[in-house]
């Protein structure tokens, strides 16, 4: 009956590897400490147990030397941790420039994703192996977690605000998208499978799936069926700023502040346009809440982004409508 | 052990009818309230496990529906950790013992510490409203906007509950904090205190600093639930991170609320059964307080995935780290104190090893979850929940069951069975390390927390624990059963039937209404069997 019972996941991304040594590592250490207390314990019980009803203990107190051996051993030990599990979290939160970005809703109780050449999925996820994937995640309601186990990697998906993981798969296969942060009654049902696959295979796939348009593509649609051109003009004379070239810039905002033009930037001005108003404009854009989904609200994103940015990435639709 | 006469009147005997309890000022009868009501709880927080661990005999939703699966998880969370946790040790040991060993008459405030009975009996009967009208199903961490927006069950109900029951510990902590200062027997200085008493001046002050925060937490999210006032939902304006922040900042302390207590048990434990004093006592006493005071600065550690900052991440981690190392100080000291003692192996003592064994793996097993790159991975996933198991059961239940046995008879001036305590102590041992230990496993393989239905290649980690919960169950049942029935049937205990040192240990068991008839002098620490004080062994 139970003839499947691993202890532990598979390794199938590059990230997975330096979890698990990290995870060795920790293990020894709690099994080190452990099993000296608790052979400690059972020595000392044993050998110290009371012979007669009368017996009492040495009055020993205490000694200063042991007491800031323990203290420091274990300190040294746990800045140990503290710096490897940083390094590799600083390696998990920073993707590498250049990952190819599939974006993420979450909502009660599925996971819809986007590719950027307009390929979409639900509870699915096709990636590539050998290429660094940077997911873009937002939520339409509650707070959802993504992981992948055996990729060893895991990010809240939250309201309100975009949250970003990436990986680089290693291994072809099937593995488990789990919900993590409790979203509900099918919470547990908010499941799904990665599909990792070789690099043709992936364009295979991806050329099979999408059907009608790119990311972009779509977002330039949204952007003349919502009127936002009316106003952002591409030759400055608007009501609004241009966009082009504007992605990832640092731009000056009412107040003095300086803001940088990002995913979290674009989704707030669609939504609540007066919170970060661009210097030299009057705060005259209606708030887009409730006209745009978040799938679209990426979407435009996307457009935005294709319109030229720094340094380009690959992947991106073709700029310039 | 040698039987006295029991004294003509004792605070049992002394008054008569129910009416001479609930109006009791006594600060004894009142952890008899305590003990009662808290009981109750722990077995209806018991009933809950059990039905959720049986859920998860196979992977599929075929005992309940997801829908109660998500009620009695929550339900369990919260009777477990409001009503039966937080106030077990406190509440109950605290409340019967600090006085004594002190050497006063009672608390400071007698009259307040009825009234914070009364308060967490209130607070009690919302979370049984609660319970039989359908239930909560946030989880018992109450996550905004789900518990604000998109939950239809009875979140704010269940928010009146642990808001009420908030005041009767920060009356609790308000009255220990007092009386430690102020009440004290003459000779009684702070360096001479038992380490219980440290422990639970620590604790104390959590109560009174943290428990405000989390009233105020779940004040706000009935405040946007009821009136759509944007506090936490996005949709409304609000910042649901911001209500991880206010949580965590109670709740993680609210986790050294429910240790430290135990580890103050656990330090008298080690020395009446080692007969010998506590190795390292300043070492023991402060480090009590380091924990309460870095146990404030950790909270973020809660908040690795949601999204927090990575320089806050940094923070976090590092003072996580530093707080564990005053719990392995501790450690360190109990078994130092055992080294060339007079060892019994009594069953209290049997809970102290247990104690020291289990707490250990889950002080150690925290710091998997401080460190940053190893946390993204078991976030959120049964590795947690064995962490924090082996933290609340093996450390806070181990001490509060091993405090129980210690206390037993002068609390009630009988004898328990001791075969049957030493039979029931290895029976909970074992039924709740084969309960979770497999969940570490599990929890690795990428098994989430919350699921009413899992993959089914972690089945038979869920049959082990399934297990392991019902050996567990039968384990905590004994000791009800020869608790009650020593009450008449045991032989009696005497004033001190472990040769132990300290003031309760003078005086009748059970003791007088006034605990002493003159006030005791103290003329040297707790716990000092050996007649000649050797020094240290440096």
């Amino acid at each position: 009956m139970f003839t499947n019972f691993p202890f532990f996941p598979q390794q199938a991304s590059e990230q997975a590897a330096q979890i698990d040594a990290l995870y060795f590592f920790l293990v020894a250490v709690t099994a080190f400490f452990a099993l000296l207390i608790a052979t400690l314990v059972v020595v000392f019980s044993i050998k110290f147990r009371r012979k007669h009803d009368q017996e009492v203990g040495k009055a020993i107190h205490g000694s200063l030397a042991l007491e800031l051996l323990w203290t420091f051993i274990p300190l040294g030990i746990t800045m140990v941790m503290f710096a490897w599990g940083a390094q590799v979290f600083f390696h998990m939160t920073r993707a590498p420039k250049g990952a190819m970005e599939i974006y993420i809703v979450g909502k009660q109780w599925m996971w819809k994703a986007q590719h950027l050449d307009g390929a979409r999925e639900i509870n699915e996820l096709h990636v590539p192996i050998g290429k660094p994937v940077k997911l873009v995640m937002g939520s339409e309601d509650v707070i959802h977690s993504f992981f992948i186990p055996d990729f060893r990697v895991k990010a809240d998906v939250v309201p309100g605000r975009y949250n970003t993981m990436w990986f680089t798969a290693t291994k072809p296969g099937k593995y488990h998208i789990f919900c993590t942060q409790y979203c509900g009654t099918k919470h547990s049902n908010m499941i799904g499978t990665v599909t990792a696959m070789d690099a043709a295979d992936y364009q295979a796939w991806l050329s099979g799936g999408a059907s009608g348009g790119t990311m972009a593509e779509n977002g330039a649609k949204l952007f003349s069926d919502l009127s936002c051109n009316s106003c952002h003009l591409e030759n400055g004379q608007g009501r609004g700023p241009v966009l082009k070239g504007l992605y990832g810039k640092q731009i000056l905002i009412t107040g003095g502040q300086t803001v940088t033009m990002d995913d979290a930037y674009i989704r707030e001005s669609v939504l609540t346009p007066q919170a970060k108003v661009v210097a030299g404009f009057t705060p005259i854009m209606p708030t887009f809440q409730g006209l745009v989904t978040e799938e679209q609200l990426l979407q435009l994103i996307a457009y935005i982004k294709s319109l030229g940015e720094a340094p380009s990435t690959a992947g991106t639709g073709t700029p310039g409508k | 052990m040698q039987t006295t006469t029991a004294p003509p009147l004792n605070y049992l005997n002394n008054g008569h009818g129910l009416g001479s309890w609930l109006l009791t000022k006594d600060h004894k009868r009142i952890a008899l309230l305590y003990l009662f009501s808290i009981t109750l709880f722990f077995f209806l927080g018991g009933f809950f496990a059990l039905l959720i661990r049986l859920e998860l005999l196979t992977p599929a939703a075929d005992l309940v529906e997801p829908d109660m699966y998500n009620r009695l998880f929550t339900m369990h969370g919260v009777v477990m950790v409001f009503f039966f946790l937080i106030p077990s040790i406190p509440a109950t040991l605290g409340n019967f013992l600090i006085p004594i060993m002190i050497g006063a008459k009672d608390l400071a405030f007698p009259r307040i510490n009825l009234l914070s009975w009364y308060i967490y009996v209130l607070g009690g009967l919302f979370t049984l409203v609660v319970a039989v009208t359908g239930g909560v199903d946030t989880g018992w961490t109450f996550y905004a906007p789900y518990s604000t927006s998109a939950s239809n069950s009875h979140v704010i109900l269940a928010g009146v509950g642990i808001f009420i029951t908030g005041f009767s510990s920060i009356l609790t902590g308000l009255n220990f904090i007092v009386t430690v200062h102020r009440m004290r027997a003459p000779g009684m200085t702070w360096f001479r205190l038992p380490l219980f008493v440290w422990a639970h001046y620590a604790t104390s002050l959590i109560m009174i600093l943290g428990t405000p925060v989390i009233a105020i937490t779940v004040l706000l999210v009935a405040v946007e639930r009821g009136f759509h006032l944007g506090i936490f939902d996005p949709s409304l304006g609000g910042d649901p991170i911001l209500f991880q922040h206010l949580f965590w900042f109670y709740s993680h302390p609210a986790v050294y609320i429910m240790i430290l207590p135990a580890m103050g048990v656990i330090a008298e434990l080690v020395q009446a059964f080692s007969r010998k004093n506590i190795f390292g006592y300043t070492f023991v006493a402060f480090s009590s307080l380091a924990i309460a005071i870095i146990g404030f600065l950790v909270w973020g550690h809660h908040l690795f995935v949601s999204g927090q900052s990575t320089y806050a991440g940094l923070v976090f981690s590092i003072i996580s780290m530093f707080v564990a190392i005053p719990s392995a100080v501790k450690v360190f000291n109990w078994t130092a104190t055992i080294y060339k003692g007079s060892v019994s192996w009594d069953s209290p003592m049997l809970y102290a090893f247990g104690f020291i064994g289990l707490f250990t793996i889950g002080g150690l097993t925290g710091l998997f979850l401080a460190t940053l790159g190893m946390d993204i991975h078991m976030h959120d996933t049964y590795f947690i929940i064995a962490h924090f198991h082996y933290v609340m059961v093996g450390g806070a239940i181990f001490g509060y069951l091993g405090g129980m046995h210690y206390w037993w008879p002068k609390i009630t001036g009988r004898m328990y069975p001791e075969g049957w305590a030493k039979f029931a102590c290895l029976n909970i041992f074992i039924g709740f390390n084969l309960t979770f230990f497999p969940q570490f496993i599990v929890g690795y393989l990428g098994m989430p927390r919350r699921y009413a239905m899992y993959a089914p290649e972690f089945q038979v980690y869920n049959v082990l624990s399934t297990a392991g919960a019902t050996i567990l169950g039968v384990g905590y049942l004994i000791p009800m059963v020869y608790f009650a029935w020593s009450l008449k049937g045991s032989p009696l205990a005497g004033n001190n039937p472990w040769g132990a040192r300290g003031l309760e240990w003078e005086i009748p068991s059970p003791p007088p209404t006034e605990n002493f008839t003159e006030t005791p002098i103290v003329t040297e620490g707790t716990h000092q069997y050996a007649p000649s004080h050797e020094v240290g062994i440096v």
